[in-house]
């Protein structure tokens, strides 16, 4: 069981190859490739503009490249091209093997409805159907990220911006999923609440084993979180590599800028 | 002067046509809302236009009209839609269930077991039952196509969190031949197993939001539930004050301002027709008390 494990983790969950993407003239996304592997935290860098939420959409399925593709390889085993899937098979893995924060929760959230369906709408989408478990599910993971049960019937919309965020994570994790995106996920909140909610990430990403693709502007962010980094700069990517190396040791001229900028602790 | 000339069923032959293919498209993908072209009808959006464009093009100068509306044929809605058919296609009307061959409802489906040489047509304000989910056409229809119903649930589950049991009352959402979820227009859910293999022909039509729908006859139509929480019609706990029957769906009527009630039959032809038939209740009128006087 462990040999078999250990292969699963040689082979990549994700390969980007030579993904591009323009609209007329205009490049936002040029020539991207490279492999993620189970278990493991790839952020992607750069300052607005730079590409990554383009790449990010595209890697993720929502937008179609204007050349390259993308490959998973799917629960089953085999890796598939992500435009070879139809729309059902898509959407299905989107709730199921995916996760995707955005950085505002109303845009992954639904804020009228409580928590507990917030949660629970992933396993309703597969097909639970016995409130109880469902219920228990929920709560068990409003738990695990740190919200108290009491709030279970209240709408995110009377929660804090942090414990939307935490919501969020927790209604996207409910599958059991093995790749999360995840989109500046701690914009806009402050400094402590960030980093509680990079601490939660962290541990839960460790516990259960999840891939990730984290796009930010923050580079305190990127060395918290992830193995490997990838700097992009007007729709290319500049450098890559892992992390500690690419933030203590930057050879490209724009990410020592990058690196400089920050404040030194 | 003669009265205006107007085309049997006051439709024109080409709408007709028109309606009749989205009702053909609509009975053979069971429970799918097919778009149609509908028209202005002489009777204001919610009053039924949606229904009346379905009757109007089904109706032939055979047929036996009835029209209720939350099961009486006396109110405003059901008189007005009766007469207009009596005066635009001359057909006989009838206010008795088993004699109709067409029946046009508001909100009810009658309680007399309906027959296979009948059709049901429902007035249905809005079709869409995730409207009040997701707000986008484009999203619910693709929803429908990709049989994507888990929001639904989240509904049903956001009743027993809050109230705790499923307290959709009507419009209660079912799932019909085991593919399309559906709204069954706001009839209340006690009428729901009713729609379960009914011998006749149901359509639904939407006049305001232009959908016509329908449930062929022998179709499966189920309920959404929760295995812990399954789905159960809702019935006031009382006999008819009327006719006494147990098993009917009653309404409540305030009968004055000390907290004076009585419950009745919904369905008017059912009630009178079980008073003729010599059944009665605790308020029934004159005749029956006087038996009762008799006996004592």
């Amino acid at each position: 069981m462990a040999d078999l494990d250990s292969l699963e983790n040689d082979q990549p969950l994700l390969v980007s190859e030579s993904l591009s993407k323009s609209y007329g003239r205009i490049a936002a996304c040029r020539d991207v490739s490279f492999s993620l592997y189970p278990g493991e935290v790839l952020a992607i860098v750069g300052e607005s503009g730079s590409g990554k939420s383009t790449l990010l959409q595209m890697l993720s399925g929502q937008l179609a490249p204007s050349a390259g593709q993308v490959s998973y390889r799917m629960r089953d085993g085999v890796t598939r091209d992500l435009t070879s899937l139809g729309e059902a098979e898509r959407r299905f893995l989107f709730r199921t093997d995916w996760g995707f924060v955005h950085q505002d929760p109303a845009q992954g959230l639904r804020m009228a409805v409580s928590a507990g369906a917030n949660v629970g709408e992933r396993l309703m989408a597969v097909g639970w159907n016995h409130y109880g478990r469902i219920r228990d599910t929920a709560s068990d993971w409003l738990t695990r990220v740190e919200i108290d049960i009491a709030r279970i019937d209240d709408a995110p919309r009377t929660y804090s911006g942090g414990m939307r965020q935490r919501l969020q994570i927790a209604r996207n994790l409910v599958t059991e999923p093995r790749l999360v995106f995840m989109d500046e996920p701690t914009g806009g909140l402050d400094v402590s609440v960030q980093a509680r909610l990079l601490d939660l990430v962290r541990s839960l990403v460790a516990e259960l084993h999840l891939a990730v693709i984290i796009v930010t502007h923050d580079l305190a962010v990127a060395r918290l979180l992830s193995h490997r980094v990838m700097v992009m700069k007007g729709g290319r990517v500049i450098e890559t590599g892992l992390t500690d190396q690419v933030l203590d040791d930057p050879r490209e001229p724009y990410t020592q800028l990058l690196v400089s900028s920050i404040l030194p602790p | 002067m003669n009265a205006p000339a107007y085309n049997f069923a006051y439709l024109d032959e080409q709408t007709k046509r028109m309606i009749r293919r989205a009702i053909l498209k609509a009975i053979a993908i069971p429970g799918y809302q097919v778009p149609f072209a509908s028209r202005e009808m002489p009777m204001p959006y919610g009053w039924g236009t949606g229904g009346v464009q379905v009757t109007a093009a089904i109706l032939g100068p055979q047929d036996v009209l009835k029209v209720i509306d939350q099961g009486s044929d006396d109110t405003t809605n059901a008189i007005s839609i009766r007469k207009f058919f009596a005066k635009t296609a001359g057909v006989a009307t009838t206010t008795a269930t088993d004699q109709a061959t067409v029946i046009q409802t508001r909100h009810r489906i009658p309680e007399t077991s309906l027959h296979a040489s009948q059709v049901l047509v429902y007035q249905v304000p809005i079709p869409e039952p995730l409207r009040f989910l997701e707000p986008r056409e484009t999203d619910t229809r693709r929803m429908h196509a990709l049989a994507e119903y888990g929001l639904m649930h989240v509904k049903l589950y956001e009743d027993i969190a809050r109230f705790g049991h499923i307290a959709t009352a009507y419009a209660y959402p079912v799932k019909v031949n085991a593919r399309y979820v559906m709204d069954p227009s706001p009839t209340p859910k006690f009428d729901n197993p009713k729609m379960d293999n009914c011998p006749a022909l149901q359509l639904f039509g939407a006049g305001r939001e232009k959908r016509i729908y329908a449930i062929p006859p022998y179709t499966q139509v189920v309920s959404l539930d929760f295995e812990d929480h399954p789905f159960e019609p809702y019935r006031f706990n009382a006999p008819c004050a009327l006719c006494g029957a147990e098993n009917s769906y009653l309404d409540e009527i305030v009968t004055d301002d000390k907290g004076g009630r009585m419950f009745v039959c919904s369905d008017t032809d059912y009630c009178e027709g079980r008073q003729a038939a010599g059944h009665h209740g605790s308020l029934s009128a004159a005749p029956y008390k006087e038996k009762a006087g008799s006996h004592g």
